[in-house]
This record gives structure tokens, sequence and C-alpha cells, in this order.
């Protein structure tokens, strides 16, 4: 049968972000009949609405996310607009202090950083001013462009036989025992082997359809983006609180600030918009990069993100389902999705992840989480009109 | 409003709690746009016992002009512009009513942007009420309001063609606007491209301004809009090609100096022989007036391809309410039509009627009888065939490929092929497919997916040059009909506003605290070697400084 035929593939991946597309193209590559079904069109969440940020060293991923991402491109057949290495500027000795994290922590797994002085931040980062305290210049992170990787995934999963099906809304599960034999979707039952949940902040909705609680939490957060500047040397600086990127079209495109805790039935059928939060933004990367205060703000942006309670990924097979693996990162997945994509594959295909301990990752962490969570930790929506 | 957040908790440090920015002004109803609709809603509000307050881009900045936003002025603004004062003078002197609202009391702002309105809504809650993002010439504000009238007018679609770039090629309502309100259009002689009521009024205006009209373009077989109007123009002079479209503009330092006409076949293909040469300084794209949506559109009200109204306008019902039920459109940004551009009594009689729906929201019952609804003209134009046939015939069949997206230097085949930007130098596998088509076969083509991957549409004229044409490449494209392309999004600020301008709009203390910290979850940022499951609320209350990645 002509794959348009199929209805159904070994494997079903409920979620067309970074995290479910990278996995569809980590499994198509390995040559299995691969399905990615997606609510609405491709990384229209929070996959496409983010800084582009590739450094994250606290992560068990990090070896995996560093070793990925400078042969993406190749690995892909698309472009994905990556380019290594970030400096992170801090304005006080209190973000100094914060941001040494990154150098210790990836110290240990082997990667090299440099302390900068005001004078060599200036001269690495023309668009930085006097009033900045130091630095730290990472030989390893980097950004990319979150559209373009995003699509590059689509495609190159298509490429290796992989479908996406976009529109098409899961509704619910087939079982038959501790197995999923069918997801039921806007578009009829697909039949599958293995279902993999990835659906951003309606993860948690559709583990409950099985009996799984998978603790999420929705919220919203802004971007804004100026007209193009000379390019730097170096585009991947940030810091001050903010995290982001001058593109390599010059723009400079950053994010940050206050969160906003909403209801997780808002997010399905909403658009995200932004807010004046876009001037307190502003404000952040004009003392970040002062001598583009005259940059034209064009453009802003937000997006729905959701969290785990302790903020941290889930990658798993809960045991209480034979044939079903969760992966949610947690508001921190772009940088990520090359490893994370991989480890689900590892998952899918053999139960566990071959080259990284996820063990910080399952579900079973959170087997004594209060049931109240979301409001214990302040994480409720403040108001609604 | 009440807070659903029990007391005894832990509160979100790192959340927009107790963050919202001071807001010092407010009033009861905000008009955008001091044009009739709006000068006559105000003048009907003013009277209620409610604060009016109606503010008015003009005279817009210099260098926001430059930035051919809000309309595509093309460079030809005379240097007088620059003096802000006599053309202040120039603004009051052309909308005399604008005295009579300050006397009624309104609160009227001029040179003041709208950037932005902000709903308070379930997903972003966190300022209460609504405002609206505003910005003069040296500051960026907020006003909270209960009720606006968007009153925005309209914008002049661009079609690509050789040279198009050039000095001189300008929209004909920014023509329009620098020769009546501004007195300030730097033109002697022009080509007008296109012949609907709207292109052939603005015509007789520029005509009236002292603007010799050579010669007049049109791609179909015949003039679209009313003759009584062509008769003026064809007596002073003015040449009228029909199946015919600019081939290219031929330039001089200061831009456009004549161009040159080549004929077209029903099809749009080109004919050969010999080209027609009509020595110019300017050329006025009137090929389709564009309801100004960007303000509702990015607030979220409903927008929809409405032939009628001419593309892309809001959802309003009899009341001119949109959408959003405290949120009304009038005059040209409700939607454009050929008896509404010919008088002007159709947008005041819907900026009345905005204003009275809103003055009976506020709890005012308005003087005077309740009039009846605007309706468009019976639709006799199909105007999606018409833009498809421009697009067609001036953009597809030129040459030299000029650029659709000018800011961004997207061709019309960039973006049916979805080519990756220039600066990247990808070498593409020609036996790749990345068509528009291939993205998202089961869904309606996107433009943000043709923005997101080609970047038309991104640049610093926030695509209103463009969009228009890439709506219609991308129905042809994939074969779509244009009116089920949806429009592309706007996002805020819709105006281009200086990072250190709107970093200095007022926020509260508390807004300094938690920007370190991505959504200052500590344990998010713990490395994982550290860690020590299990996980609970109690057995975490670490406040443990982080800073996010």
């Amino acid at each position: 049968m002509s794959s348009s035929q199929r209805a159904g593939a070994a494997v079903v991946i409920i979620g067309g972000g970074v995290t479910g597309l990278s996995a569809g193209w980590w499994l198509a590559r390995d040559g299995i009949d691969t399905l990615v079904i997606e609510a609405g069109a491709a990384g229209w969440g929070a996959s496409g609405r983010n800084g582009g940020g590739c450094s994250h060293h606290h992560s068990p991923l990090f070896q995996e996310e560093q070793r990925l991402w400078p042969q993406m491109d190749e690995l892909l057949g698309y472009p994905t607009e990556f380019r290594p290495n970030r400096i992170r500027i801090a304005l006080d000795e209190h973000q100094f202090g914060l941001y040494r994290h990154a150098l210790e922590n990836a110290e240990r797994q082997g990667f090299r950083s440099e302390v900068l002085d005001p004078r060599q931040a200036r001269e690495l980062v023309p668009l930085v001013g006097d009033n900045v305290f130091g630095g730290y210049f990472h030989h390893f992170g980097g950004h990319a462009n979150p559209h373009r990787t995003l699509q590059a995934y689509a495609w190159a999963m298509r490429d290796r036989g992989g479908r996406l099906l976009q529109h098409t809304r899961a509704l619910g599960f087939e079982r038959s025992g501790n197995r999923v034999v069918g997801v039921k979707t806007s578009r009829g039952t697909f039949a599958c082997d293995h279902v993999v949940i990835a659906a951003g902040p309606a993860t948690g909705e559709l583990a409950s359809l099985l009996g799984i609680t998978v603790p999420l939490a929705s919220a919203r957060a802004e971007m804004i983006v100026t007209e193009p500047l000379p390019l730097m040397s170096l585009g991947g600086v940030d810091g001050n609180g903010l995290y982001g990127r001058q593109t390599l079209r010059g723009n400079l495109a950053y994010g940050g600030g206050p969160h906003e805790w909403i209801d997780a039935a808002d997010v399905a059928h909403t658009r995200p918009y932004s807010t004046p939060l876009q001037a307190s933004i502003a404000r952040r990367l004009c003392d970040l990069l002062p001598k583009a205060a005259h940059a034209r703000v064009i453009r802003s942006w937000a997006g729905f993100i959701e969290n785990t309670p302790d903020g941290r990924p889930v990658i798993d097979r809960p045991p209480a389902m034979e044939n079903l693996t969760i992966a949610t990162l947690s508001s921190v997945g772009f940088g990520l999705s090359p490893a994370a994509g991989r480890a689900v594959r590892d998952l899918v295909v053999a139960g566990r992840c071959g080259f990284a301990d996820l063990s910080s990752l399952t579900l079973g962490r959170f087997a004594s989480l209060e049931a109240d969570w979301p409001a214990l930790q302040g994480w409720l929506p403040g108001a609604a009109p | 409003m009440k807070s659903r957040v029990p007391s005894s908790i832990r509160r979100d440090y790192a959340s927009v709690a107790g963050k919202q920015p001071p807001i010092g002004e407010s009033t009861d109803l905000l008009i955008v746009g001091a044009g009739p609709a709006g000068i006559s809603a105000a003048l009907t509000a003013a009277g209620g016992g409610v604060r009016v307050t109606l503010v008015d881009e003009n005279p817009i900045p210099l260098q926001t002009m430059g930035e051919d936003v809000p309309l595509h002025f093309g460079g030809r603004m005379a240097p007088t512009v620059a003096n802000r004062n006599a053309v202040l003078e120039s603004v009051l002197g052309a909308r005399p009513e604008l005295a009579e609202a300050i006397d009624a009391g309104v609160d009227v702002r001029l040179g003041t942007a709208a950037w932005g309105l902000f709903p308070q809504r379930r997903t972003a809650a966190w300022i209460d009420g609504h405002v609206a993002g505003l910005a003069d010439e040296d500051r960026a504000y907020l006003l909270r309001f209960e009720q606006v009238i968007v009153a925005t007018g309209c914008r002049d679609m661009g079609v690509a063609f050789d040279g198009w770039q050039r000095p001189g090629v300008m929209g004909a309502s920014a023509a329009y606007r620098l020769a009546t309100t501004y007195e300030a259009l730097e033109s002697r002689t022009a080509v007008l491209v296109g012949t609907g009521a709207e292109a052939l009024q603005i015509g007789n205006a520029l005509m009236g301004a002292g603007v010799r009209i050579a010669a007049i373009v049109e791609q179909a077989e015949a003039v679209t809009g009313p003759t009584e109007l062509l008769a003026p123009l064809l007596g002073s002079g003015a040449r009228l090609f029909t199946r015919h479209v600019i081939q290219q503009t031929v330039g001089d330092l200061q831009g456009v100096a004549a161009v040159r006409l080549a004929g077209v076949e029903a099809d749009g293909s080109r004919l050969a022989g010999a080209l027609e040469r009509i020595e110019c300084d300017t050329v006025v794209l009137a090929v389709a007036a564009i309801p100004t949506i960007e303000l509702m559109e990015a607030a979220g009200c409903s927008v929809t391809f409405q032939p009628a109204r001419g593309g892309h306008a809001p959802v309003i019902d009899g009341s001119q309410r949109t959408s959003l039920p405290f949120l009304y459109a009038a005059g040209d940004c409700a939607g454009v039509w050929p008896s509404k551009t010919l008088s002007e009594e159709t947008a005041r009689r819907e900026g009345r009627i905005a204003a009275a729906t809103a003055l009976r929201s506020l709890g005012v019952q308005p003087d005077g009888p309740c009039e009846p609804a605007v309706s468009p003209d019976p639709s006799v134009r199909d105007v999606a065939r018409e833009r498809l046939e421009w697009v067609r015939a001036m953009t597809l069949e030129s040459a030299a490929a000029p650029f659709v997206c000018q800011c961004e230097e997207v061709t019309a085949a960039d973006v049916i092929e979805l080519n990756p930007p220039r600066y990247l130098h990808w070498q593409r596998d020609p036996s790749e497919s990345w068509r528009i088509g291939s993205v998202d076969p089961q869904g309606v083509p996107n433009p943000d997916v043709v923005k997101r991957l080609t970047r038309a549409g991104m640049g610093p004229c926030q695509g209103r040059r463009c969009r228009e044409q890439i709506a219609a490449l991308m129905a042809i494209g994939t074969g779509s009909a244009l009116a089920d392309i949806p429009a592309a999004t706007y996002r805020p600020p819709v105006r281009p506003l200086r990072l250190g301008q709107l970093a200095a709009l007022t926020e509260a203390p508390a807004m300094r605290k938690g920007w370190e910290s991505w959504f200052g979850i500590p344990s998010q940022w713990i490395p994982f070697w550290r860690l020590t499951p299990p996980y609970s609320v109690t057995a975490s209350c670490v406040e443990e400084p982080v800073a996010g990645e």
C-alpha cells in the first residue's frame, strides 16, 4: 500500500512540535514506519516561538545536544541556521555570579568557557556599552532558527518515509489490556504498535486518557524583534535576564521576563497574544545592548509553554503501559530537540536511552506530588476578566 | 475581579502577578484615526458626558515615512515634512472639524500613533482592563480605555515590477495623503496604475494638487471605475493604456524618470513589440485599496476575506461592532467599496453609528435617531480575480525577478518555491520539492508559514507593501482561491518603535525581580547529576537563586 492509504503506523507520535518531529525523523531514519499527527499546524506552539538557544549544560542530554547541533544541517539535508558558541553578558555582580553556573556545569562535562572583562566584552560585542560588568564566552552551545529547524525535521522525516498529518486532533486511544492499539483522531483511528505523546501543553490531558498523570501547567511568555542591524561577529549574545540572539539576518530577537499562568483549557484554541510586557523586554535589551537603542522594534510574539512541577523534562516509558512513551521538555525544548528526539527513538525501539542517563526525567519522581501542586506553587491563573 | 489564588500558598515571584504597569491615563472612549469616520465618531460621542480621546498619527515622523509606514510613501515626501510645526498646521488646516472636536471637549492628540490594542482576556489577564499602546515622537505610554473605535482608513496593495524599488513608486493613498493633508507631495508628473473608483478619484485629486497625470495603466480590458471620473483625467491629457502593465522603471538620481509599458494578453502574458515609454517622476500604485486592519487583527478581532469590503476586513455587525464587543470599526478600515470612496458621508455615518453604540455600552443614551446600518455596495467587481490578474501580468511576467518583499529581498519565485533567504547560500538539491503546497497539504496555505521560511513580510515595513502580493502568489502557487488564504498576522508594535522609546514605558518596581530565572524554578536548572528525586512541593522549598538558560 502507498503511504497515503495506510491507516496507521508502527509508531504514531502525537504532536508536531520539535520534540515530536525530531523523534519522528530519528525513527524514520531507522526505517521505522512513523506517523506524526498534529492538532494544528506543525510548530505552531512553543517550538516556533522561542529564542533558538542550544546550550543546556544542566541537562543529561547536553553532551548529545552539543555533539549533534554542528551536524544537523548535514544530517537533515535542510538548513537550520545553527551557529556555534555563545556570549553571555552580565551587567552586575549578581548576574555575573549566576551566569558562572554555565561555566562550571559545562567544564565538568569537558567544555571550555572564558571569562570576559568589560573591555573584552565590548570588543567582542560591538553593541555592548559602558555598563557591562563582565561576561562569559562559551566554546559550546549556540543558536539556530526555530522555524527553519522545525520545517527541516518535517521535510527530513518525510524524505525518509515518515508521514506528518496536520490539522488532525488526537481524541483518545484504543486499548487492548496494557497496550495502545490505536489512536482515535478527528480524521479516524490510526492503528499503532507504539504511541508517543509529545503534545506540549496537551500532553497531560492525553496521558490522562490512559490513566497516567503527567503534571503540567501552562503559561504565556513573550519575545520582541528589531529591524536588522549590522551583523556582529557572534550573534549568540544574551544576558541581563534575556535569552535570544542576533539572527543571521541581523534582527535582535530577545525574550524573557515574567510569564503568565493560564488554564490549560484555554491553550488549545487561543492564539497567544503579546502584551505591553514587550516594553519591559525592550528596556532590558536596551541595557544589554545600549548601542542598539536606536533600532526599531518591528514585531513581538507570545507563546504558550508547559512546565512540569520541577521544571524538568519528562522523557519516559511509564511502566503502566507496555507501548507508550511520553516526552515533554518543560519549557526548554528547542535546543535539546536533536538529542530529545534521539532519546525518544531509543525508548521506543529499545526501552532505554543508549546515550544518556534519563533517570532524572522519569514520571516516577512525581509519585508523592501533592494533588494541589499548582496552587501550592502559585502556578494558577491570577485573574480572569 | 477575583483572585483564584488562595492566600496561604507560595507566590510565584517570576510570574506577572503584581507586576502590572502603573497606567496614569484612562478614557471612556478611545478613537484611533481622525479622518471623516473618526472625527464624526468623536463629535457624536462628545456630547454624551463621557471622556473621549481622539488620537491620530499625523504628522507622522519622517523616519517612519521613510520606512514606508503606514503607507507606501516611496520617498516622495517634500523636505517640508521635516518641519513638524508646519506639518501640524497643515494637518489642522486640512481638518477644520478637529478644532470643533477640541471645543466640544474631545481630548485630541495629534502626532500620536496607536501601536497596539491590548484587550484583557483569559490568556492575557495581568493588566486590568483594556489598554492601548500609544506613542508620540518622544515617548511611548499606555492608555486604559473602556471602548475603542478604530478608524484607521486604508492603504494600497503593492504589486512588484522591475524597478519598483526606485523612489517615486508609491501607493495612491500615500500620494493623496502627502498631496492633501501634508501639502508636501514631491511630484510633477505621475503614471496612475489601476482604474477602480479609488484610483480615479485619487488621480483627480492629485491633478487638483498640480500633478500632471501622464498615463493611466490598466491590465484589464476596460477601466473598472466610473467613467465620469475618467473623463477629466483624459481631458487633461492623460493617455489610457488598458491591457497594459508597467514593464519597468527607468531611473535617475532622483528615482523614477520614466516607465516603460508592456501590452499584455488576456492570460497576462506579455505582447511582443515596441515598449511605450512615458516620462514621469512618480508611479502611483492604485491597484487596490486595502482596509487598514492591523490594530484590529493584532488585537484579535475576527478577520475574513470579504470581497465586497475590499478583501480582509473585520467581521462587523450592523452597529460597526467587531467580534470583540468593545471594539468598533468605522470608515475605510471597516471595508472599502466604490460608493464609500466617492462620498465621505458613508464613513461619517459609520463613525456616528459606532459612537452611538459605544455610548450605549457606556450607559449613555445617545442623542438623535438610530441610523440605519451601512451595507457595502452589491459586489460587482471580483476583487480577488483582479488582484490575481495584476500579480500574474505585472509581477510573475517580470523579466528581472523583482523583490516582492523589498525589505527582505524575496522574489515571487522565492515565495512559490519557499526558497530559504539568500544570506544562507543554501545549495538546494534540484530534486527537492520545497513548494508551498508541501508544507501543509491538509491545511489552507498559511502566509505566516511562508513568512517563517522565506522571510517575506518580515521586514521593517511590517509587510505593508507585500502581503496582498504574497497571498496572490500563494493562491497561484497552490491552486487555491485567494479568498481562502488567511490574512498574515500582525503583531504589536504595529508601528516601528525605537527600542529606547519602547523601553521608556513606565513599569512597576516589582517588574525588576525574577528576570534571571526564566520560570523561577530552581530545580529546573540544577545539573542533572545533583538531583535527588522524588519531587514534591513541600520537599522542594529551596529559594536558591538560579539563572535560566
